[in-house]
């Protein structure tokens, strides 16, 4: 699969690491790069095990740097392979990359506003954080993390912020309250949320439970993460009793199935739009809802789910692909 | 050698505008409890009241499939699509979505940061993060009780920036408007021009002239007794970009008005913004606000509809300026010296246009503005002027 949208080339213009599992990189496209608002990604074509694929990053700060956009990039143990690809990126590398995509934005005017970041979510509430103290707005950012050596920015921020700035060091034995933490923001007050799947769902569960209007709850979605780790699982497809497909640990099912020749529609790839949603027939052990377009009820019911994003786990999964021989009155 | 010598910006024939300012996007009483289209700098916005009167500006093309949404529905203080029915709250949120139980997070329209003002409806199309309210033009007259009067809009076939022109020199009512407020004094007498970091003032005194209709008409509705000889004036401020108020009366010679006694006179403001739409048009919100008889809704309505009448004949000036511009791409503009307000006029939106842009036009254009600013030119009319008018 070729990756779809208008990449243009850049150049990596410096790497550095910024924490014990992350890593810093400036990319300056060769059209210049372009002001963004805060809370943007870019999407940048990768290579997963020789095949093409994207993967989005949230840029860093307000605005480009001297030209380039900052990305920052964890090392995730059980990647998909993208980030590896990108870690691996030296200086004076060529790569692919679009052009900034605003999904995550702020959206100003709010009396008080509460940034939540879990580890490396950190990265579009760094920009967020710049521009609500710039324009002197409330607002406290709150930073969940396993330890202090895994928080890049952390100096920059404390100074920026001072006591604005809450860090949850589980290492250190603090702990982030959500519920606490919400019930605190002002009821007209906007949530940013950037974190592991885990803190979303417990945030968006305590933010329903106290009946806040639904969209002032804002969360970036990249697809990374569920609630299990990804392992290899088998597919089977209504109609094609014969085979099983196996989707390996670094490669999403929708890609699988298309490698074996089963047709599906999509567009996002992160989980949001739904077109790539199939009926599950029959699941052996758990499914790994990783999406935000099914309701949690769907989601608990199992009648399908979203293959751009979702996984089985300890076991297989029966799908029906849509696929019809005929056309059947 | 130091920079160019030449005191005309590059810029002229550029059509552009900054983004990082606040547009008259609608009269008050355009802006209603329905859907209003319009385009706003460049931008294609879709306009309407909340539920308790306040403005609400959004982008105007459907997230899903960009179908317009002024061609929807209003519901409460949301707008539904009238395609497929996702519904975007005032601040271009989507809060429902068909056939699905959750909301694309990423699903939302741009809203612009909007207020109103001085009877006009704000847009601010650039970074909302800049957007501060103290930065609207001051047009307070058009809804300050010691004044009285009403305006409209006129939608033009002319870059903005040729009306900033028209209205920076007022030469051109000699020639456009001989039946109502022209004449020939105007193309006569010296004025001076002053500037400061984002506005500039032309300041004309017509001393002991004949009143032109439209003036004369007005002491005597003010006096009560036939006008004689006047002192008028014309006082001509621009607020960068497209915001131009300028203070004109008339008083009876001798009553002491050139020396700030306007007590005899009658004063009123003729209030102009420009919202550009596209290269070679705009919107042209303006309105005629007087002293005098308050409460005379006659008045309001007779000097309303006069004024409407004046600027038609600039319409059609302007609209054949624009049409000849195109016609030669080739061509520059030259300069008079009655063009100096248009000139600061011009070289304070490039100003605002270095802010955003890096163009090095904008930059030098700007850093002239630095090097000249506070100065005060007087221009005179000379010998030759005089004799081709026929007067003197």
């Amino acid at each position: 699969m070729s990756p779809g949208g208008h990449f243009a080339p850049a150049r990596v213009r410096a790497v550095h690491d910024v924490a014990s599992d992350v890593r810093m990189i400036e990319l300056e496209p060769s059209s210049g790069a372009r002001a963004y608002p805060t809370g943007s990604h870019i999407d940048i074509a990768v290579e997963v095990e020789g095949l093409p694929d994207v993967r989005s990053y949230s840029l860093v700060g307000e605005r480009p740097l001297d030209g380039a956009y900052r990305i920052a990039v964890k090392d995730v143990a059980d990647s998909r392979g993208g980030s590896r690809f990108v870690r691996a990126l030296e200086a004076e590398s060529d790569v692919e990359v679009s052009d900034p995509k605003s999904h995550f934005e702020l959206h100003y005017g709010r009396p008080e506003y509460l940034l939540i970041a879990g580890g490396i979510g950190i990265t579009p509430l760094v920009g967020m954080s710049h521009a609500l103290a710039r324009h002197g707005r409330p607002f406290r950012l709150l930073w969940a993390a396993r330890s202090r050596a895994q928080m890049p920015f952390l100096d920059e921020l404390s100074e920026l912020l001072g006591d604005r700035l809450e860090l949850y060091v589980s290492e250190e034995g603090n702990r982030l309250e959500l519920g606490q933490q919400i019930d605190q923001l002002h009821p007209d007050g906007e949530l940013y949320l950037c974190g592991p799947l885990r803190m979303r769902d417990a945030a968006q569960r305590a933010w329903r439970e106290r009946e806040r209007a639904r969209e002032q709850l804002r969360f970036e979605t990249f697809a990374s993460g569920g609630r299990f780790p990804p392992e290899e699982f088998v597919v089977r497809v209504r109609d094609r009793d014969d085979q099983e497909i196996v989707v390996p640990r670094n490669r999403t099912m929708l890609d699988a199935l298309g490698d074996h020749g089963v047709e599906l529609m999509w567009d996002c790839r992160r989980g949001e739009c739904g077109l790539c949603q199939v009926a599950v027939l029959e699941a052996e052990g758990e499914l790994d809802h990783r999406d935000v377009f099914l309701s949690e009820e769907q989601q608990a019911q199992g009648a399908s789910l979203l293959t751009c994003v979702s996984r089985a786990v300890r076991g297989a999964v029966t799908i029906d692909s849509g696929f019809r021989p005929a056309w059947t009155r | 050698m130091n920079g160019d010598p030449r005191p005309v910006p590059d810029t002229f024939k550029l059509a552009d505008w900054p983004h990082n300012c606040w547009y008259a996007a609608a009269y008050d009483v355009e802006c209603r409890r329905a859907l209003l289209p319009r385009r706003i700098a460049g931008h294609n916005v879709v306009l309407y009241r909340r539920g308790d009167g306040r403005p609400v500006a959004l982008e105007n093309a459907c997230w899903h499939r960009l179908m317009p949404l002024s061609e929807g529905q209003l519901e409460d203080d949301d707008v539904a699509c009238g395609y497929h029915g996702l519904v975007f709250n005032a601040e271009g949120r989507c809060v429902f979505m068909p056939s699905q139980q959750t909301i694309n997070p990423s699903a939302r329209v741009r809203s612009y940061p909007v207020l109103e003002r001085h009877r006009f409806v704000w847009v601010w199309p650039g970074d909302p993060a800049l957007a501060d309210p103290e930065l609207v033009p001051d047009l307070h007259w058009n809804d300050d009780p010691a004044w009285a009067g009403d305006g409209g809009l006129i939608h033009l076939d002319c870059g903005y920036k040729l009306i900033v022109d028209n209205l920076m020199d007022l030469t051109h009512e000699t020639f456009v408007h001989g039946a109502s407020i022209g004449q020939r004094s105007i193309a006569e007498v010296p004025f001076e021009v002053t500037h400061g970091p984002s506005s500039a003032t032309v300041t004309r005194w017509m001393v002991d002239v004949d009143p032109p209709p439209f003036w004369k008409m007005q002491l005597e509705w003010k006096r009560g007794e036939p006008a004689g000889r006047v002192d008028r004036w014309q006082i001509i401020h621009f607020q960068a970009p497209s915001t131009v108020a300028i203070d004109v009366g008339v008083a009876p010679t001798g009553t002491g008005a050139p020396e700030g006694d306007r007590s005899e006179g009658v004063n009123g403001y003729v209030l102009n913004t420009m919202t550009p739409e596209t290269p070679r048009s705009c919107h042209y919100f303006w309105a005629f606000a007087r002293n005098y008889s308050l409460t005379d809704q006659r008045i309001t309505t007779l000097i309303r509809d006069g004024v409407a009448g004046v600027f038609a004949e600039d319409e059609t000036v302007l609209a054949a300026q624009q049409e000849a511009i195109d016609d030669h791409p080739e061509k520059e503009f030259y300069n008079l010296n009655i063009d100096g307000g248009a000139m600061w006029a011009r070289r304070l939106i490039d100003k605002l246009m270095a802010e955003e842009d890096h163009d090095e036009r904008y930059r030098r254009s700007a850093q002239e503005a630095e090097r000249h600013a506070g100065a005060i030119t007087q221009v005179e009319a000379t010998e030759a002027d005089a004799q081709r008018l026929g007067v003197g």
